[in-house]
């Protein structure tokens, strides 16, 4: 359970969030809206611990991230995955690498720990990783790319290889930064199917930042509506579409008008 | 004009906290460095095998500019056959390692801070943190390690082919025989002065590399903040290997 209260964020004196509380339930499907610069993505980076909270707290299962350490951040983070915005995919790396990359570091960060008394499991094969991967990108539908490097890739397949590099260590949180942004409207509906397919399959706890109403519509079975760093409104896709509010209607206006 | 005196003042004092702080969580990874050995060699290649030729023919040139500089010099006041251990020692405690440095600075700590500071603005670091990664450990570390090890290496290279250089010089403008000039490589030469010069190697390798990489953590700005960072890093890295040197030479004559 993701548990954040009184988050407050600023960047010298951009106030980007200024009070947020949400309490996310294991296995629920969240999505998160808002106009750009609403401070989605700096709740997202709090979440993560890649960014502090300037004020309140936001707790992870048992962990208060706010005091956790490097250490524990980085034993939470195995489980979780991110798909970034623009798939921040490793250039320097093949595909395969990049969808390695954090289950072969963990395991030999383990495997360096270990006692010799320990009964922990080896870290995995060349082969067996090798394997992994081809089964992560099938998941992501995604084929015969292991070889080539991100900049041989379109947008809608380094946000595929993004999506099976947070599947690898088989996550108990998944977060999407924007998963469709940048994409067109057939890769978009695409990108939509993977994540709730993967979604069911998975059983996973889904954080969706974005937005694209769609995505929203399709996905989610709960919607935040983020106005200036506050949460507006709380509900199910439903409620939000059939709300009288008038700023939850200027923002699903502003949407029907720039997408339809 | 004292306000910005004030500002340029913080900032430095700030920037200089920061470059510690790396510093020592930089060492935090040192076991961790050296036991999972795969990104130090990577990145020992990179510097060590892929600056040589270049450091060769630096040191080359630099080796016989010395030697013309040190017969002009001496002209009508000392004889030529001085002209080894003038510049044998001039090239193993100052030229060999200080533009060996500047060098590597140029090569090796802009191309650092150009591809963490890349990595920085297309949210590539975050990914790393978001897979449990630590950056330090993963880029830091190997890259600080890798350079402190190599660049003595490249140095020895260096103070040989120089070497080579103004025997060549030598030899064809000023008529010394391989004996006589090495004879008088031999007169004046001190082990102290090579280790000496080795010492300031691994200084400014270290120097060099936590420079670039920090530059590179601290890049903003997208691809034109990229490109300020490059310059950056060669300008702080070249500028510091000449501070560095001036300290090191001010702690061993104290000493």
């Amino acid at each position: 359970m993701i548990e954040i209260k009184g988050l407050k964020k600023s960047f010298g004196n951009n106030v980007v969030l200024q009070g947020v509380d949400i309490t996310i339930r294991d296995g629920e499907t969240l999505a998160i809206i808002g106009a750009s610069g609403c401070g989605k993505s700096v709740l997202l980076k709090n979440i993560l611990g890649l960014m502090k909270p300037d004020h309140g707290t936001v707790r992870v299962d048992d962990l208060l991230i706010n005091t956790a350490t490097q250490r524990e951040l980085e034993r939470l983070r195995v489980r979780m995955g991110f798909l970034f915005q623009n798939a921040a995919l490793f250039d320097s790396m093949t595909v395969e690498e990049n969808v390695t990359l954090g289950l072969r570091e963990h395991e030999t960060r383990i495997e360096r720990s270990r006692g010799s008394a320990n009964q922990q499991p080896k870290a995995r094969s060349q082969t067996e990783l090798k394997n992994l991967a081809k089964e992560k990108l099938n998941l992501v539908e995604l084929w015969n790319k292991e070889e080539s490097k991100p900049d041989a890739l379109s947008g809608g397949q380094r946000k595929r290889v993004g999506l099976a590099r947070a599947l690898m260590m088989d996550p108990a949180y998944m977060f999407y930064d924007e998963p469709t942004t940048g994409l067109d409207p057939v890769l978009s509906d695409q990108i939509d199917a993977l994540i709730q397919s993967l979604t069911q399959k998975l059983n996973v706890t889904s954080i969706i930042v974005t937005h694209d109403m769609f995505t929203v519509e399709r996905i989610a079975e709960r919607v935040i509506y983020l106005v200036k760093g506050l949460v507006y409104f709380d509900g199910t896709p439903d409620q939000l579409k059939r709300s009288e509010d008038s700023e939850v209607k200027k923002f699903l206006h502003r949407y029907s008008v720039s997408d339809h | 004009m004292l306000a910005w005196t004030g500002f340029r003042v913080r900032r430095f004092l700030a920037e200089f906290g920061a470059i510690s702080r790396l510093l020592y969580r930089t060492f935090t990874y040192t076991g961790a460095t050296f036991k999972n050995r795969s990104l130090l060699v990577k990145q020992m290649y990179f510097i060590g095998t892929g600056s040589v030729p270049l450091v060769l023919m630096i040191g080359f040139f630099t080796g016989m500019v010395s030697a013309l500089q040190a017969a002009y010099l001496f002209k009508g006041l000392i004889p030529n056959s001085f002209v080894g251990s003038a510049v044998s020692r001039a090239i193993f405690v100052e030229l060999g390692p200080v533009l060996t440095a500047i060098v590597v600075a140029g090569r090796v700590g802009a191309s650092m801070a150009a591809e963490i500071g890349t990595m920085k603005v297309t949210e590539q670091i975050d990914a790393l943190e978001s897979l449990g990664i630590n950056p330090i450990r993963f880029l830091s570390a190997p890259r600080f390690f890798a350079a402190v090890l190599m660049m003595p290496i490249l140095v020895i290279f260096a103070d040989c082919i120089a070497l080579v250089g103004s025997y060549v010089v030598s030899n064809f403008f000023l008529g010394l025989s391989a004996k006589v000039f090495f004879d008088s490589v031999q007169r004046l030469f001190d082990v102290k002065d090579v280790l000496l010069g080795l010492l300031k190697a691994l200084v400014f390798g270290g120097t060099t590399a936590l420079l670039g990489v920090y530059v590179g953590f601290a890049t903003d700005g997208g691809a034109e903040g990229v490109g300020k960072a490059t310059v950056r890093a060669f300008v702080l890295s070249s500028a510091m290997v000449l501070v560095m040197d001036f300290v090191i030479w001010t702690v061993i004559s104290k000493a």
